[in-house]
């Protein structure tokens, strides 16, 4: 009798066991950028998959792709995507559309605390309306757009001379826009090692984001603003107030007199590309990046350095990065929420810095080692403390489409003045706002 | 006498169907034969348009198929045709068409002018002038970026080599002055062995009898140019000019991958500042309002153009 009591409850605990593997092993596909981190998250996964018994599809699109791509995904309730890393512009959007699943019962269930990251990325990342307690996404990346320059180049004794006795000072990494000007000027068609170099390589393309993302980085540190009140949609006076105008100019002044020839449509990549062939002495590229170019044997180690984007009448940077969420056509919901619940552990969100991601935690970013971590990690810090993001309205492809063109007609195109383009921007957004009945 | 197969068939059909095909008229089994070519009609071409007619007159936007949708009237044509950045993209369009076109008659009709007159390697010849249209477009515009390139591209360092111009002094595709003809030259370098093979269809075509009738009259080379493969080529070219007209206006791969519109929105075709606006931007109501303008445009001009075709040719 005991033999078969056992047998039955043998039998019992594997059939049960059975059928749990069977509703847990799923295989979820996490959809995001293809870029450096994606690769240390396809890494860091792997523990997952151990822990949990799902398996990871990922799937990656080049960032010039990656908008239309995901979103046409989003717009037609596609489930190519369980879990999405999407741009914080997106939330908006993700949330008003329903393409995105609430997260704050889900949190208040496994005590995921907002709290646990740090409050810019929650604001950016993570809540529509803005500001408001509704999480549609975990912080999943922090990213700012930053600079890195030839450390190599700045110590050469001669370039030193010669910088001090054109500008009366040391050749240091610049603390003004108006410094890292003079120097992308400096260092413009000078000769180094027997090659033509140039200033800087920065953002200016035309078909996605760059030039917005470039630019926006000269705009906010002189005071450009996209409301006089916040919420209220006014942006006369804020979007084309005297600072943003000087700020424009001076991107365009940037790029007539410190960049290299050919690069009118550039963004990430050929930043890179310029920096890494030694064409220039300063690049702006995404903190995601650094790692990368940190460990490069021909660039990286000693020979490059990393700043914080230079502030002129204020501190700022743009923000870059992405929070992480549940696609609300997925069928697999219940085991993409098993991958965020795990991702928001402290643990692996000192692994996922450990490995080249950025983590959002506090936990990680007020470890007292953290800034010493990195070359770069310090920057960080100061970077995500200043952070501005473009409008994350639920229009924003259109908002962003308009700012694109008319900063590209006004910086690379010649057309018109920087006046013309921030009065003619707002008219373009007056539009999109009255469709939208918020005007 | 043997039954014919058509007779064996008769026998083997079932006496109720034969009955009812024996009572349908040839008009009936004529329609019978063209229903699902015109069903597929229907449904792929002639509904898509009245659903976008239809679409023309709202403010839906396929990004948001919760949202209600109203009915704007007008204003999306109203705002389209007041909208001086589409104007723009109309000029570039026009200024597009007509160089490309322009440039792929003349080069087309003389290189199939040059091959028509025999001589060795003539094949040859004609293998590798045609080499560039069998090109994907995405293939030739990412190369020409490379060819363009200020700092490493040969078309510069051949300027530069004929010119003595310094190849880092001018920006091929991101000088506003000079983008809209370096799109101009890739299509002509692309596109012109196409109208070359046409032209050359149209001179082959041409009986040597009727050279050697104008030799006899002692006909120029000039005049029998001009009096005879002209006139006779002339609706081979007028075909070919179609063709192009049609194919350029509808630009895009081979623009987006050379300049992506840019710099700034000097070539920004029709056609992608339509894609942007419908599936960037997601205006759904307006875009289908460019569109029709853009049909209306396009069917207006075709109409117009073939009518003279058919003239010339039944001359």
């Amino acid at each position: 009798m005991k033999t078969a009591k056992l047998l039955a409850a043998t039998a019992l605990v594997a059939v049960s066991g059975l059928s749990v593997s069977n509703a847990q092993a799923d295989e979820l596909t996490l959809c995001w950028a293809a870029w450096d981190p994606a690769n240390a998250l396809v890494e860091l996964s792997k523990e997952f998959e151990a822990e949990y018994g799902h398996t990871m599809k990922f799937e990656f699109v080049p960032w010039p792709n990656f908008a239309d791509r995901m979103l046409n995904e989003l717009n037609s309730g596609g489930k190519l995507c369980d879990l999405l890393i999407g741009d914080s512009q997106w939330i908006g959007g993700g949330a008003e559309n329903g393409h995105y699943v609430k997260l704050n019962d889900f949190f208040e269930k496994e005590g995921i605390s907002m709290d646990d990251f740090a409050p810019a990325t929650v604001y950016a990342y993570s809540t529509w309306p803005k500001g408001e307690p509704n999480y549609y996404a975990l912080p999943a990346m922090g990213d700012a757009n930053g600079w890195f320059y030839r450390k190599d180049w700045f110590e050469k004794p001669d370039i030193q001379a010669a910088f001090k006795e054109k500008h009366g000072r040391d050749l240091a990494p610049p603390k003004t826009q108006a410094e890292l000007l003079e120097i992308a000027q400096f260092f413009q068609g000078r000769e180094i090692d027997g090659q033509t170099r140039y200033g800087a390589s920065i953002f200016t393309e035309r078909g996605s984001e760059g030039i917005t993302m470039g630019a926006t980085s000269a705009l906010y540190p002189f005071g450009f603003k996209y409301e006089m009140t916040p919420g209220k949609y006014d942006m006369e006076g804020a979007v084309n107030s005297p600072e943003a105008v000087a700020g424009l100019e001076f991107y365009k002044e940037l790029y007539k007199t410190g960049t290299p020839p050919g690069y009118t449509d550039s963004y990430m990549e050929q930043s890179l590309d310029a920096f890494k062939s030694g064409q220039v002495a300063m690049a702006m590229n995404w903190f995601a990046f650094f790692p990368g170019l940190y460990a490069d044997p021909d660039v990286g180690g000693d020979k490059i350095g990393f700043f914080v984007n230079p502030g002129q009448n204020r501190e700022a940077s743009t923000l870059g990065g992405q929070g992480i969420s549940v696609v609300a056509y997925s069928d697999k919901q219940d085991a993409a929420l098993d991958y965020i619940k795990w991702f928001a552990q402290p643990s692996v969100q000192k692994k996922w810095w450990d490995l080249g991601g950025y983590s959002c935690h506090v936990s990680v970013l007020n470890d007292p080692s953290f800034p010493d971590s990195a070359p770069f990690a310090s920057d960080f810090l100061l970077a995500m403390d200043n952070v501005m993001d473009f409008w994350q309205e639920p229009a924003y492809a259109e908002l962003l489409l308009a700012m694109q063109k008319r900063l590209h007609d006004y910086v690379v195109a010649d057309q018109g003045t920087a006046q013309e383009a921030l009065d003619k921007l707002i008219e373009d957004w007056t539009e999109t706002f009255e469709d939208e009945g918020k005007l | 006498m043997a039954d014919t197969p058509i007779d064996r068939v008769a026998k083997a059909t079932p006496p109720t169907v034969a009955a009812k095909i024996r009572g349908l008229s040839d008009r009936t089994i004529a329609w019978l034969f063209v229903a699902p070519t015109i069903f597929l009609l229907l449904a792929v071409n002639i509904f898509p348009l009245i659903w976008t007619i239809n679409l023309s007159f709202t403010n839906f936007r396929a990004n948001r198929p919760t949202r209600d949708v109203e009915y704007v009237g007008l204003r999306n044509y109203e705002r389209i045709l007041t909208d001086g950045d589409i104007w723009l993209t109309m000029q570039a369009t026009a200024h597009f068409l007509f160089w490309t076109i322009a440039l792929q008659v003349l080069i087309g009709f003389t290189l199939a002018w040059l091959i028509n007159r025999k001589f060795k390697g003539n094949d040859l010849w004609t293998t590798l002038i045609v080499l560039p249209m069998m090109l994907s477009p995405a293939v030739v515009g990412n190369f020409w970026t490379f060819l363009y390139q200020p700092q490493i591209g040969l078309f510069n360092y051949g300027v530069s080599f004929f010119t003595g111009i310094d190849p880092a002094s001018f920006q091929m595709i991101g000088d506003v002055a000079l983008a809209p003809w370096a799109i101009v030259i890739v299509d002509t370098w692309m596109w012109t062995p196409f109208v070359m093979l046409i032209c050359l269809a149209g001179l082959r075509s041409i009986p040597d009898y009727i050279y050697e009738a104008a030799e006899i009259d002692r006909a120029s080379k000039w005049r029998q140019f001009w009096t005879i493969t002209v006139p006779m080529v002339l609706p081979f070219l007028m075909l070919a000019v179609l063709f192009r007209g049609i194919e350029n206006f509808k630009m895009f791969d081979l623009v987006v991958q050379l300049t992506g519109g840019g710099p700034g929105s000097v070539t920004e075709l029709t056609s992608i500042n339509l894609k942007r606006e419908a599936f960037e931007k997601w205006r759904t109501g307006y875009a289908s309002a460019y569109a029709i303008i853009l049909f209306v445009t396009v069917f207006g001009l075709a109409s117009i153009y073939v009518k003279a075709l058919n003239k010339v040719k039944e001359r």
